[in-house]
């Protein structure tokens, strides 16, 4: 009788513990249906480029991954776009905000997958890679050239390789050693002076530079990392082996990445990004001139001369969808900022447009307490976590880092 | 009275160990049987507000895509079927739940004829619960017909 009752007892134990067990690991068809739309195998290939028609020329490409690392392109000859997008750092450079001859405003973004934006910037004011890649060669904080300058030492240094993709070059024997219609006062004041034609084959070589430094970076598509281990042995509903198991941690961390932490809202799909623009509270830099986010981004990439719709592009208007159907009303963007991708992000402090915090654990205190905008309106809600949901979280970001943590 | 306190230990034991089933039993008919989340009306055809227009749509992709710009054609009619050629439509909408519009702003492209018109420009940012309103002005009057969709 007692042996009997004894038996009941650890039966009925050990259905519970099975029970709990299942619950604890068991994953719905909800959460396999979203842990797939993160992984790198829901990533398509990389998008067209049809503003760029170099866009996947292999000697473009290998001429761009040169113009890269030139520091040529720059006004003191010791910047090229490697010193902010470090390649071994991710294409980053681990600073609060970029610095060339000077410190910028925003944080260097990483460039892994960048091919798959739609805006590129914080603030999307440039719709192409190519586009992108102009900006900061004439920006004074940061490669601080000009154009007419870039363009003599593309002739000086690499004319060859030049014309073998472009076509050769126009005829700049004329034209002002230092000109841009962006410059400092001397520099705009002799861009005025050239002549359209001049202006024109200026303007088609340094957009050419873009083309070629946009292929080169097209090349950079995100790594598989231990999520996407994990995900596939999900999808393939296998068991998870080696380093694409999860340790509970891990599982829970994922749990509420996908659940109750609300962090799907922005950062979905395989790159963690839905690629557009949210206000989420974070405070300003001190000291910093006033930044409305993507209200200002809305106005410079409509008047910019290299945008889709511009004399430079390779694109038909048709094909500029991003720009066509933009969404325009400034007061609803107002500090808003581009979802930044998480693949990799536990090694790339520290966070947001700026820099201003500094760890994972300070980002999800951010999120947590949602602190109203500066201006515009934040869109989150806080969410309360508890000391092992923070720590889930965390653990789980880690397995997103393209670094395996452990190779056994 | 020893015995007494053991047997009395033991079936202290039981009751928690049977309490602990009922409540795994439970739980478990819950998780089996919650019903799911009510309804919403998802059908891709409907009647505008004010009952002047039959509206339907379809998409370029199936199923609809997130993350991807792609087309609607949206074909109206009156409630009795004849179309409706001369109607400039407007797209707007979001996501209800979490307060914000869409990422684009569609813009109808074309009117193909039939009562059919081509929107061009819809992009959905995340999968959930949106509410996609379209607005029409035509002969009838001013109208405005609202889908569900479940992405």
């Amino acid at each position: 009788m007692k042996a009997a009752r004894r038996h009941v007892a650890i039966g009925a134990l050990c259905g519970f513990l099975a029970l709990s067990a299942c619950d604890a690991t068991a994953l719905s068809e909800d959460e396999k249906a979203k842990i797939a739309s993160l992984s790198i195998d829901a990533l398509g290939p990389v998008p067209p480029a049809p503003g760029n028609r170099f866009a996947d020329d292999p000697r473009a490409a290998d001429f761009g991954r040169l113009l890269f690392f030139d520091e040529g392109l720059s006004e003191s000859g010791t910047i090229s776009c490697a010193t902010c997008h470090i390649p071994d750092q991710q294409f980053q450079d681990g600073r609060p905000r970029g610095f060339g001859t000077d410190e910028t405003d925003r944080r260097t973004m990483p460039l892994e997958g960048a091919a798959w934006n739609i805006w590129q910037f914080w603030d999307g004011r440039r719709d192409s890679l190519w586009a992108q890649a102009l900006t900061p060669l004439e920006d004074l904080r940061e490669h601080a050239g000009n154009r007419t300058a870039h363009v003599r030492y593309i002739a000086e240094a690499h004319a060859d390789s030049y014309a073998e993709i472009f076509g050769a070059l126009p005829d700049i024997s004329g034209i002002p050693e230092n000109a841009s219609p962006v410059g400092g006062e001397t520099e705009r004041a002799n861009w005025d002076a050239m002549t359209p034609t001049q202006k024109d084959g200026v303007n088609r070589v340094f957009a050419n530079i873009g083309k070629a430094i946009a292929a080169f970076e097209r090349t950079l598509i995100p790594t598989e990392t231990r999520f996407d281990r994990f995900a596939r042995a999900v999808a393939a509903g296998s068991e998870q082996t080696g380093d694409a198991a999860f340790s509970d941690l891990e599982l829970e961390g994922l749990r509420l990445f996908i659940g109750k932490a609300n962090c799907l809202e922005c950062h979905n799909g395989p790159r963690f990004t839905d690629d557009h623009f949210h206000n989420t509270g974070v405070p300003p830099v001190a000291g910093l001139p006033e930044d409305l986010g993507r209200a200002a981004g809305i106005v410079a990439v409509q008047s910019d001369p290299f945008n889709c719709l511009g004399r430079y592009s390779d694109a038909m208007p048709d094909a500029c969808d991003a720009l066509r159907f933009m969404k325009r009303d400034a007061t609803a963007m107002e500090r808003a900022y581009k979802t930044p991708s998480l693949r990799g992000v536990a090694g790339r402090p520290p966070y947001m447009h700026a820099g201003q915090i500094a760890t994972l654990e300070a980002v999800i205190d951010h999120y947590s307490s949602a602190p109203a905008a500066a201006s515009g309106q934040s869109e989150i809600r806080g969410v309360v976590f508890t000391d092992r949901g923070r720590q889930a979280l965390i653990a789980f970001l880690n397995t997103l880092d393209t670094t395996p943590v452990s190779d056994p | 009275m020893p015995f007494q306190d053991k047997t009395g230990s033991r079936r202290f034991v039981l009751a928690s160990v049977g309490l602990l089933m009922a409540v795994a039993a439970i739980y478990a008919a819950y998780r089996l049987f919650t019903p799911p989340a009510p309804e919403i009306d998802v059908a891709y055809n409907t009647v505008s507000r004010d009952g002047f227009y039959q509206v339907m749509f379809e998409t370029e992709a199936q199923p609809i895509p997130v993350h991807e710009t792609h087309d609607w054609v949206v074909t109206i009619t009156t409630p009795d079927g004849t179309p409706v050629n001369d109607a400039s439509i407007s797209i707007d909408g979001g996501m209800p739940a979490h307060g914000h519009g869409l990422p684009t702003e569609p813009q109808m492209a074309e009117a193909l004829g039939d009562g059919q018109y081509r929107v061009e420009g819809m992009r959905f940012n995340m999968g959930g619960h949106w509410e996609i309103r379209i607005g029409i002005s035509a002969d009838p009057g001013l109208d405005e017909a609202v889908f569900n969709l479940d992405l």
